[in-house]
């Protein structure tokens, strides 16, 4: 062999070797794969978050007509500002003017404030399925266990239900000053 | 050498009772002679990696470490070594049509996880991005601080790690001190690693992070329920990264993250099982990975609920 | 044993010198003290001491590296065209090739030591007793040829000067084949590290198929400049001799390897700038800077700059053959390479992060005391080494003149040792 063919040799070795780290970095790394199909149980929810004092219903409206007109509330409730589709809806589209400590669906149905979201799902009908999932809406507990779900309206107050910008926590130190 | 021999061995050792003197005075030395504090013991200089270790040996450095954190933080200490539940493959969705920015997440991630306070370490990067610029990193700011969030124009993207199935992470750690385990959870062994920070470098989402300077945790903000491989106290010099809080999902909890986050956009179960929570988002959003182009394939989704 | 007699004369060698010998002796051990104080106090405190962050988490250190990995693989392959095209002139200085090299992978190992979070813990990388990650990991392979480059060549430089030291002819059948492996390996330490950068896809600056190609070439610029330059002062202050052609010849190769370094930087940033992707970033950062962060334009401009003078200052005959100019070029050359492997490198691939955040790099002040400290070291272990071979090759101290060169000998070194008369 020449001396020029040896280092032409030696070269190709290098690129080989290079070739086959390459190819071994490629190797699949085998991961446990056996399906739980456990299904999860299902649903303790907190009580719906009634403002002090205000449920149930009744106890005020039991002795009061029921006033079927649109208009501004002043002596009580003066506090809700209905920001929630208020051009086309009212306190009776929701609250059962009838059965004053429940609410009712569209079609007359009555639905207890425990089972407020089948009232919010009329209109939100793809929320309301994320949500029976887990999807919308915040869960806690276990993964694979007990789960807590959360009601629409701990979230989204039904009147309003844009949720309320927040205050941020402080933002990282920048790293120039870690010391 | 059997387990039994080396077992043997390390009672032997441990009765030597003058150990710890010769320990305090060889260091002592070594600081007279070089100037070099040397911060951990013999056992520690010499321990092997956790890996290979045998149950025995694996129990008794998880008794010592849980004596030594709890004289350290004043509060009784649990290291546990949970292995994997079978049949589990975590994967984690955040649903940026929900996210507000208001790292709850970013502080509940570092209470838990036993992060330093100084200097600080965030596992969790919270992006402020613009509108009209979409996911675009480089348009992306982690030090936005206005009074209230979110803000007009911009949404919100927290990274942090993204438990790749074919991490470039552990690909090029050159001692094996960190691996993918078989729920998924790539882990780092603090023990071993040499904080040479390669992974640092091959990482594409700035999920790992290294201890600069001795790690400081006030006493009354430790938290003692710990894993070996995940939150517990970590030393100066080695990386560390989010482990989808090992010591929790191990045990059947949902990651931190997930509970605090008040716009529940964060999402989180088991990829094997079909009812999780995180199939159903996979079958039914519209989801993205970050950086698809590079063939990490990460098991953290981008999702948008709306 | 003849042995200790070579070590004992090494060291009685290396004692003889005159003031301003022992003034740089004593400027290096003072270099050396300030790095190693700086050291403890990094080592006590940790990284925290250097400017180097999470989003830029390799730095000044690395980058130094780089560069000497570069100094080290081509001071030995400069033995490739003494050895395939015989031309005798060069082979009398591969020698000091190798020395050099021995030295600069020192100083590699050195800076990739003081990189380290727990340098205690370096068994972990070392087969058997610790848990090497091969063969994925390109850092163990880094680490392995490094290794085995260092004692090939300090090998090498023992036994050809043991054998002088016993007027004995050496072995060919021992020295030609490690010759042969270590120009190899000499490509092969330099093509591991550019992998270790090149194969990582999350750092779009490095991920690129050029890498490697590029640092032989730059290596081939940076390796040669430095030994005109040493070769040119021993031949002034010691016994140390090379003719002029031997210089030309390195500086006419040099020339052909500035040429295909600059042909592939300028592919680079074509394929970059005219892609136009959004990693175009990095290379914006680097060249022209982001916004108000122009931090390495002013570095990577004069690099590109002194590259093309240098070039042009080797390729024209005559101003190659005037050592003036040649000089010059050589310290051009020299800077422009150790901007582009060393910050040019490192930096712009971290900022920004692979989040897009910037963070502003600037190595701290411990940072250049150790780096201050870690060239000295290597400084001196080259200057031992050269000592030793000048007077065993130029100077002819062998077994026999050892004998009758007794300790006031050395004491005759400190009055003040001249050149003797050629």
């Amino acid at each position: 062999m020449t001396k020029k063919s040896k280092f032409i040799y030696l070269t190709i070795i290098i690129f080989f070797t290079a070739a086959a780290i390459a190819g071994l970095k490629h190797k699949r790394k085998k991961i446990l794969r056996k399906r739980s199909s456990k299904k999860s149980i299902e649903i303790p929810v907190k009580a719906p978050p009634f403002s002090e004092g205000i449920y149930p219903c009744s106890e005020c409206h039991d002795d009061l007509e029921v006033n079927y007109k649109r208009r501004k509330l002043v002596d009580e409730h003066d506090n809700i500002v209905l920001k929630h589709d208020e051009k086309n809806r009212w306190c009776l589209d929701c609250h059962s003017a009838a059965k004053r400590n429940w609410l009712h669906l569209a079609g007359g149905k009555l639905v207890s404030f425990k089972e407020s979201y089948k009232l919010c799902g009329q209109c939100h009908g793809p929320k309301l399925r994320d949500w029976k999932r887990g999807v919308h809406g915040k869960r806690t507990g276990y993964w694979n266990g007990k789960k807590k779900y959360l009601l629409c309206v701990h979230c989204h107050n039904p009147h309003d239900p844009k949720f309320k910008p927040l205050k941020p926590l402080p933002p990282p130190v920048r790293q120039e000053n870690i010391k | 050498m059997t387990t039994n021999d080396k077992h043997n061995k390390t009672d032997k050792f441990k009765k030597f009772t003058r150990k710890n003197f010769l320990e305090t005075a060889a260091s002592a030395a070594g600081f007279m002679l070089t100037g070099c504090k040397f911060d951990s013991s013999l056992e520690e200089l010499f321990r092997q990696k956790f890996r290979t270790l045998s149950e025995a040996e694996k129990k008794e450095i998880i008794d010592r470490l849980e004596k030594k954190y709890s004289k350290k933080y004043g509060k009784k200490f649990k290291v546990s070594r949970k292995e994997p539940i079978e049949g589990t493959l975590f994967g984690y969705a955040l649903d940026l049509s929900r996210c507000i920015g208001c790292r709850r997440c970013v502080y509940a991630c570092v209470k838990e996880n036993n992060q330093s306070r100084k200097p600080q370490i965030h596992w969790i990067q919270v992006l402020q991005m613009e509108d009209e610029k979409g996911t675009d990193l480089f348009h992306s700011d982690v030090h936005y601080n206005p009074p209230k969030v979110p803000e007009e124009g911009h949404f919100y993207m927290p990274v942090a790690c993204q438990q790749c199935r074919n991490p470039q992470c552990t690909t090029v750690c050159p001692v094996k001190a960190t691996w993918q385990e078989p729920d998924g959870i790539v882990v780092v062994d603090y023990n071993w690693c040499i904080g040479c920070r390669n992974c640092m470098a091959a990482c594409p989402y700035g999920a790992r992070h290294f201890n600069w300077g001795e790690p400081h945790i006030p006493q009354d903000e430790i938290n003692p329920n710990t894993h070996y491989l995940g939150n517990r106290p970590r030393m100066k010099g080695v990386v560390e990264k989010c482990t989808f809080c090992i010591q929790r999902v191990r045990i059947g909890k949902y990651p931190s993250c997930v509970e605090i986050c008040p716009v529940g956009a964060r999402k989180f179960g088991n990829l094997l099982d079909p009812e999780s929570e995180i199939r159903y988002i996979l079958k039914n959003k519209r989801v993205f990975v970050l950086k698809e182009e590079l063939n990490t394939q990460p098991k953290f989704y981008y999702f948008f609920g709306i | 044993m003849k042995f200790l007699k070579f070590l004992r004369l090494s060291v009685k060698v290396f004692f003889r010198g005159g003031r301003y010998f022992y003034f740089w002796i004593g400027f290096l051990t003072l270099l050396m003290i300030w790095g190693a104080s700086g050291y403890i106090h990094q080592f006590n405190n940790g990284l925290i001491e250097t400017n180097m962050r999470d989003s830029v988490s390799w730095g000044f250190y690395i980058g130094n590296f780089t560069f000497l990995v570069g100094v080290a693989a081509a001071s030995v392959m400069l033995v490739i065209p003494a050895y395939l095209y015989e031309w005798k002139p060069i082979k009398e200085v591969v020698i000091f090739g190798e020395i050099l090299a021995v030295s600069s992978v020192l100083m590699c190992l050195l800076f990739i030591a003081v990189d380290m979070g727990r340098p205690l813990r370096f068994w972990h990388m070392l087969p058997v007793l610790g848990t090497m990650n091969f063969p994925s990991s390109i850092l163990t392979w880094d680490f392995f040829v490094l290794n085995s480059y260092l004692l090939l060549n300090f090998f090498v430089v023992t036994y050809l000067l043991y054998n002088a030291f016993l007027k004995k002819e050496y072995n060919k059948s021992i020295v030609m084949p490690l010759i042969f492996i270590s120009i190899p390996l000499a490509v092969g330490i330099h093509t591991v590290t550019a992998f270790l950068y090149n194969g990582m896809p999350a750092r779009h600056f490095w991920n690129s198929a050029i890498l490697a190609p590029k640092f032989l070439t730059s290596a081939f610029c940076s390796g040669p400049a430095v030994m005109l330059i040493l070769f040119q002062i021993l031949r002034k202050i010691t016994n140390f001799k090379i003719k002029d052609e031997v210089i030309w010849k390195i500086a006419e190769l040099m020339a052909y390897a500035m040429f295909i370094n600059l042909f592939l930087i300028g592919s680079e940033i074509f394929k970059e700038y005219y892609s136009d992707t959004e990693q175009l970033i990095y290379h914006h950062y680097l060249f022209s800077g982001i916004g108000k962060q122009k931090d390495l334009v002013v570095y990577s401009w004069s690099s590109l700059i002194f590259g093309i003078i240098a070039f042009c200052l080797f390729l024209i005959p005559k101003t190659r053959k005037n050592f003036f100019t040649l000089n010059i070029g050589a310290v051009l050359i020299y800077i422009s390479v150790y901007i582009e492997k060393g910050i040019g490198l490192i930096i712009p691939a971290f900022t920004p992060d692979v989040l897009g955040q910037f963070y502003i790099y600037t190595p701290s002040w411990t940072e250049v005391r150790v780096a201050a400290g870690i060239f000295s070291a290597g400084f001196l272990l080259f200057t031992f080494m050269v000592k030793v071979a000048i007077a065993i090759i130029f100077e002819g101290f062998d077994i026999d003149t050892y004998e009758k060169l007794k300790s006031k000998d050395i004491f005759r070194g400190i009055k003040g040792y001249h050149k003797e008369p050629s």
